[in-house]
């Protein structure tokens, strides 16, 4: 493996640095944006490797149980911020953070359980990477899925409430919408799994090459962790749809968009 | 805004319902609060239809969505003495049909709407057993109201709540209108609330008739 010093890096930071000054020469005005981002990346990057390094010399459950928390956390965050018009109160939160917590991690654990099986099973070289990987793409669907199911309630509020007053329940009222949700959750895992190898190489296989590891090897790990995302997706998304989708009905199953908040 | 009333109304779903009018009464309303709009009381018998007009802005949409249970609310209504709470929310709109001023429509074919087709019903207001099979985005406006108003109807409810149901219809389709909806009240013994702005039609579709001023629903004047 082809050890990179911080002059390697520096020579890369040129490449941004020159669009940064392409972007004041073109008035694009995103310099500052690229600046600052450019920046989060490295210092992000280097904290969670300090972190990692820390966390792989003391090998303790608690440790990585903490902070897979703090990944599901940030990532729950994320869902929300990532909604136009988002439930109100912690049900906006909540109703992410539970559809990750029980798909991302449950898919983690029995990869780790069942598939991996390193020593010991929780083992923070595995773990982590693995949890942040589902977590990364389970976010994705999980806030598109719910995007799309808060934009469409409001939207097609008119033909869902046609449907309850013609008799329909709830869950019929608004099953076209929810089978629409979930498909545009598990349509960027559906596409990425068949564009894999073809139009793309994947970033963790790209990833395990550059660092070394024969081909084959590394393709194994792709291929796995494209199953456990599309798993984690899927479930994740289906989760957070059923979830959100209960709670723009009260228990008299009125449609109430008043839950809604505009983000 | 209002100083009095309200607390009369407070457990208003205890009183005791077999006194007076209210006994005979198919549809009961009982202190129904939606936002600026009541309380409000109403009784209509099996077979009777009531007029309820009003300014727009009154509130008269947004009591008949409260009569069928669409919008949260206070106050209760009764459907042959049995509250709504007593109903599956299904239940409950199926038997209290609301007809909204707008209607909406979820897949594109006509046919796919109606729970059952009254051939019947559908010849009276102009539509053969062909419109099954049209497209919605093609309807005309008046059309929309009409087939919206069978499509009610296809689900036999037990009171009707219109909400000005010949908005956007020609003089001859509101006398079909008019004749299909009486037919109706009189063949299942319906109670109806027409919601209109017309003085002509009130005075021709209904027995009492009510005007809702400042959220408080008033008689009005006979022959006025």
């Amino acid at each position: 493996m082809i050890h990179l010093s911080y002059v390697d890096l520096a020579l890369a930071a040129v490449l941004v640095l020159a669009l940064g000054l392409l972007s004041r020469h073109l008035g694009l005005g995103i310099e500052r944006s690229l600046g600052w981002s450019a920046l989060r990346t490295a210092v992000q990057l280097s904290l969670i490797g300090l972190v990692l390094k820390v966390l792989f010399q003391h090998v303790h459950p608690g440790w990585v149980a903490l902070m897979g928390a703090i990944m599901l956390a940030a990532a729950g965050r994320e869902v929300m911020a990532r909604q136009k018009r988002r439930l109100a109160g912690a049900w906006g939160y909540g109703v992410g953070f539970v559809s990750m917590f029980v798909s991302a991690f449950t898919v983690t654990v029995l990869a780790l359980l069942v598939v991996v099986q390193p020593e010991p099973w929780y083992a923070p070289q595995y773990a982590i990477p693995l949890l942040g990987m589902l977590l990364g793409n389970t976010m994705n669907g999980v806030a598109l899925a719910l995007d799309r199911i808060n934009q469409g309630a409001w939207q097609q509020r008119g033909a869902i409430e046609a449907r309850l007053l013609l008799g329909a329940d709830a869950a019929t009222a608004v099953s076209a919408l929810r089978l629409e949700a979930m498909r545009n959750g598990m349509i960027p895992i559906i596409n990425a799994m068949a564009a894999a190898g073809i139009v793309s190489l994947p970033g963790m296989m790209t990833g395990q090459i550059l660092a070394g590891s024969p081909p084959l090897e590394a393709v194994k790990y792709q291929i796995l962790i494209m199953f456990l995302i599309a798993g984690g997706t899927g479930f994740g998304t289906v989760a957070a749809v059923w979830l959100g989708s209960r709670r723009l009905f009260d228990g008299r199953e009125r449609l109430r968009l008043d839950r809604l908040t505009d983000g | 805004m209002e100083s009095s009333g309200h607390s009369s109304h407070a457990g208003g779903a205890e009183k005791p319902i077999l006194s007076g009018a209210s006994a005979m009464a198919r549809f009961l309303v009982e202190g129904v609060v939606i936002r600026h709009v009541g309380p409000v009381d109403l009784a209509i018998r099996a077979g009777e239809c009531v007029c309820l007009s009003g300014p727009s802005g009154s509130g008269k949409s947004l009591l008949l969505r409260a009569l069928a249970d669409l919008d949260p609310h206070a106050g209760d209504a009764r459907l042959d003495g049995r509250s709504a709470e007593g109903f599956a929310p299904a239940d409950w709109r199926r038997r209290v049909g609301l007809l909204p001023a707008e209607s909406h429509w979820w897949t594109d074919r006509v046919g796919d709407h109606f729970a059952r087709w009254d051939g019947e019903a559908a010849a009276l207001l102009g539509f053969g057993p062909e419109t099954r099979l049209w497209s919605v985005t093609r309807l005309s406006t008046g059309e929309r109201q009409r087939l919206a108003l069978l499509r009610l109807l296809a689900n036999d409810p037990a009171v009707l709540l219109l909400d000005e149901p010949t908005a956007s219809l020609d003089a001859a389709s509101v006398g079909r209108v008019e004749a299909l909806v009486a037919e109706y009240r009189r063949s299942r013994d319906a109670a109806v609330l027409w919601v209109s702005h017309d003085p002509d039609q009130a005075g021709r579709v209904a027995g009492r008739r009510y005007r809702l001023e400042a959220g408080r629903v008033v008689a009005e004047a006979a022959g006025a």
